[in-house]
């Protein structure tokens, strides 16, 4: 969509805290997984037609410096509903097990985010593929003017994918609420870690993402693993590489 | 400064929009360079230029081989250029383009204080005299109308005091007299000045040029005086089998 | 030119407001007018960046940071002169941005803007991790503040809150004077030309990378300045202030005031750290309200507050 939304890491932890939410109120971790994307959605195709829409004439930074100023709201609302302490919840009792593989062992909760990630992946790739969306919004990137004139309603096209995207943010928040702590400034660290990993794969590129978030994945992990103070900065030194090499990212066009 | 261009191949993807191009043009040589749109024209001045990297081939200015030169050293060794496309300075004055330009030439951007330079000014002031833009000086470039900023756009070039010069398409979209006092302009020149350009108005070729290169499909496939090229049927079939 | 009167009528106005403000103002206020002069030099740096050169940096607390734990750390041994701590910070900092610089600047718009954070986080992780020299989370505390040249004589020290003050402003006026110059040289007029069109600039001659990465350099130089006196200002020097909400922040300030400017820097400078800083005493939410500040003067003051004025 070329928008450059700091307020996406907001949309994480918000599905992380209505997670928490739906959980202590209702026990269910199914349910928390089907609400907070839905919600999410909702608010984010809210921002969408409130707020973003007069901006995409504006550039880059007017929209950095509003999502910036979101993602301040944001982290506010959830500290004074929540307080400041960290919060957590537990996986699922169907699964909470762990799992035995190739002589390792898994938790079975870190293969179902494992599989969520693969299917979410994988789907997203063939819609982008097979349906119109991944033209309609390649084409409206482009061209704005063209696509008016094929008859593309793009005003209606980018609400629904900003609330999608906002929506799949939720669903990760969800999802990543078992398996990592609940905090207000949760929402930081993902982001700076998701735009990594879109700018490293070249945005406008779905398959860019998926390798993206497989190579900063395995780097973050082995990072961790091997040398625990550096692994941010591991990170971001694979990043600076790889776009000091090719400066539009792995997949990136142009 | 003469050019020498041999064997210039290039790519995008699979469409070549230049494929072995020899062009070689003389110090002080005045070269027309015609064919129809999409004949890769452009993209071999951004070639010479230094703006794009061929897939093949050489380019050679003033006798030393520029291949691997920036774009900004090509210019210092005496290249200079016009673009199809307006490009000024839109949100700086019209005097602050050609102050650019002129500053350009004498290598004096690396200065850190701001000083009242009445060489310059004087310069400037007889540059707008010449292309008959005094009135708009003070105006910002983005808002002229097309003619005078096609003017500017060849006075920029020029205040950069280049010895070969590139002009794509200079005189599209202006009218009878815009076209004549620009000819004007580009005629005044220092004998030996080198000119490329690329026009479609046979007219002004044929005013300005002494031999002519023919692109069609990113293939050179005539050279020679305006009488030869006129009768080359290779040129006939395809001006005459498309018009 | 009455438009350059009125600006010029502004600052003296502001500059003598500030200057009085030891003599009349709560030492509250003395202590934000502090940080905001600090904030507005550092603010000053990133509009010579993001106005007149069009590098929209997102890391520039990279160099603020680094700055101020030069400062620190030269201060902490023992180094105790003003000029030699304010230069060590912007030599410092002039130093990390040249393969910075070098490195982001081969990428435009957007890629910049990222890779720019890039660094600055991976520069923030360092803060963090390297503890042998940057006491890690903590951070250098107990930063001095150095003696006056010709100390004694004076009868007043830095470590009162009215001279320090006074020391801040003089060093925001030398940098606005600086700059003011500097974005009228013949060096700032090939900055601009490189902004609004590139392509040309190389083809008349200009070697613009060159340039981009001077000016992006002598931009990391001034905000490491301001990172100096910000240690000085605080007694510390901790990861925080490498941290991206600083960058974002500085970032508002500009647009906020208005950036290509110089003044509205200044301006969105005092009104963020106001904001900042005042909010947070009196209001609790005050997070909240700045976001939706921002988020006010985005839509509805796209121009920044110089705007206004430079539209009449
Ligand atoms: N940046 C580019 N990417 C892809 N194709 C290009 C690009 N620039 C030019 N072309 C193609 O190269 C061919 C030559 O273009 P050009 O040099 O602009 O022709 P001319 O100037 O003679 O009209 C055209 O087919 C054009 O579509
Ligand atoms: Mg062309």
């Amino acid at each position: 969509m070329d928008v450059l939304n700091l307020a996406h890491g907001s949309f994480y932890m918000i599905g992380a805290y209505t997670a928490y939410s739906v959980v202590l109120a209702t026990h269910s971790f199914w349910l928390a997984l089907l609400i907070a994307p839905l919600l999410l959605a909702l608010v984010g195709g809210l921002l969408e037609l409130v707020f973003f829409r007069r901006l995409y004439r504006h550039g880059h930074l007017a929209q950095v410096l509003l999502t910036f100023g979101f993602t301040l709201v944001f982290v506010d609302l959830i500290r004074s509903g929540y307080g400041p302490t960290t919060r957590s919840i537990a996986p699922p009792p169907s699964l909470g097990g762990a799992v035995h593989f190739l002589g390792a062992t898994f938790s079975s909760y870190s293969l179902f985010v494992l599989g969520v990630a693969v299917v979410v992946g994988a789907l997203l790739l063939a819609a982008w593929r097979r349906l119109r969306v991944g033209a309609v919004l390649r084409a409206g990137v482009a061209d704005k003017e063209m696509a008016g004139l094929l008859g593309i309603d793009l005003a209606r096209v980018f609400t629904l994918t900003f609330a999608f995207g906002a929506g799949l943010a939720g669903l990760a928040g969800v999802i990543a609420a078992p398996e990592f702590a609940i905090f207000p400034a949760m929402d930081a660290s993902v982001l700076i870690l998701a735009l990594v990993v879109v700018v490293l794969g070249g945005l406008g590129s779905i398959e860019g993402a998926i390798v993206g978030a497989a190579v900063i994945g395995l780097g973050y992990v082995i990072g961790t693993t091997l040398f625990p103070q550096v692994a941010l900065v591991l990170i971001f030194g694979l990043m600076a590489a790889v776009l000091v090499v090719r400066p539009t990212g792995l997949f990136g066009r142009r | 400064m003469d050019l020498s261009i041999r064997g210039l191949t290039v790519r995008f993807g699979a469409v070549a929009a230049l494929s072995g191009v020899d062009l070689e043009v003389p110090a002080g040589g005045r070269r027309a360079l015609i064919g129809p749109n999409g004949a890769g024209k452009t993209t071999l001045f951004d070639v010479i230029a230094g703006e794009q990297r061929p897939a093949a081939g050489t380019v050679a200015l003033g006798g030393r081989d520029a291949t691997a030169l920036p774009p900004w050293q090509r210019a210092r060794l005496g290249l200079g250029r016009t673009f199809q496309r307006s490009t000024l300075f839109a949100q700086l004055t019209v005097a602050e383009n050609l102050a650019l330009a002129v500053r350009a030439r004498c290598r004096a951007g690396w200065r850190f204080w701001p000083v009242r330079d009445r060489e310059l000014e004087r310069e400037v002031a007889d540059r707008l005299e010449t292309a008959h833009l005094s009135g708009a000086a003070r105006r910002r470039a983005g808002s002229l109308g097309h003619g005078e900023q096609r003017r500017l756009e060849i006075e920029l070039a020029l205040a950069a005091g280049p010895t070969a010069l590139l002009l794509d398409e200079p005189m599209a979209g202006l009218s009878g007299a815009e076209r004549t006092s620009a000819v004007e302009r580009l005629r005044a020149l220092p004998r030996e000045v080198t000119l490329v350009i690329v026009e479609h108005d046979l007219d002004a070729v044929f005013a300005l040029a002494e031999r002519i290169s023919v692109l069609d499909h990113g293939v050179k496939i005539a050279d020679g005086t305006p009488a030869e090229v006129r009768a080359d049927p290779r040129v006939q079939e395809v001006y005459l089998g498309t018009a | 030119m009455t438009v350059g009167r009125g600006r010029t009528l502004l600052l003296l106005a502001l500059l003598v407001a500030l200057a009085s403000l030891p003599l009349w103002a709560p030492r509250f206020w003395i202590y934000i007018g502090t940080q905001a002069l600090i904030f507005a030099i550092f603010a000053m740096s990133l509009d010579l960046l993001l106005g007149y050169a069009g590098l929209a940096s997102f890391g520039h607390a990279a160099f603020y940071g680094v700055g101020a734990y030069a400062c620190g750390l030269l201060a902490l041994r023992h180094v105790d002169a003003l000029i030699p701590l304010l230069l060590i910070g912007a030599l410092a900092s002039a130093a990390v941005a040249v393969p910075i610089g070098a490195l982001s600047l081969r990428a435009t718009g957007i890629y910049f803007l990222m890779l720019t954070l890039a660094f600055a986080q991976i520069l923030w992780g360092l803060a963090v991790n390297w503890t042998s020299l940057t006491r890690g989370t903590d951070g250098l505390i107990g930063v001095p503040r150095p003696a006056l040249p010709g100390a004694g004589a004076l009868g007043f020290t830095l470590n009162e809150r009215g001279p320090f003050f006074i020391l801040c402003l003089a060093v925001a006026v030398l940098v606005f004077l600086l700059l003011e110059a500097l974005t009228r040289s013949p060096f700032g007029r090939t900055l601009e030309g490189i902004r609004e069109n590139e392509r040309r600039m190389r083809a008349l001659g200009f070697p613009t990378f060159r340039y981009r990465l001077a000016v992006f350099v002598v931009g990391g130089a001034i905000a490491g300045l301001a990172g100096s006196l910000a240690a000085m200002s605080n007694g510390f020097a901790t990861p925080d202030l490498l941290y991206w909400t600083v960058s974002g922040l500085v970032l508002v300030a500009v647009v906020v005031g208005g950036s290509r400017s110089l003044v509205g820097p200044v301006l969105g400078a005092f009104l963020v750290l106001i904001a900042q800083l005042g909010l947070s005493t009196f209001v609790d939410r005050w997070e909240l309200v700045l976001g939706a500040l921002f988020i006010a003067f985005v839509l509805f003051l796209p121009r920044g507050l110089v705007g206004l004025v430079r539209r009449a």
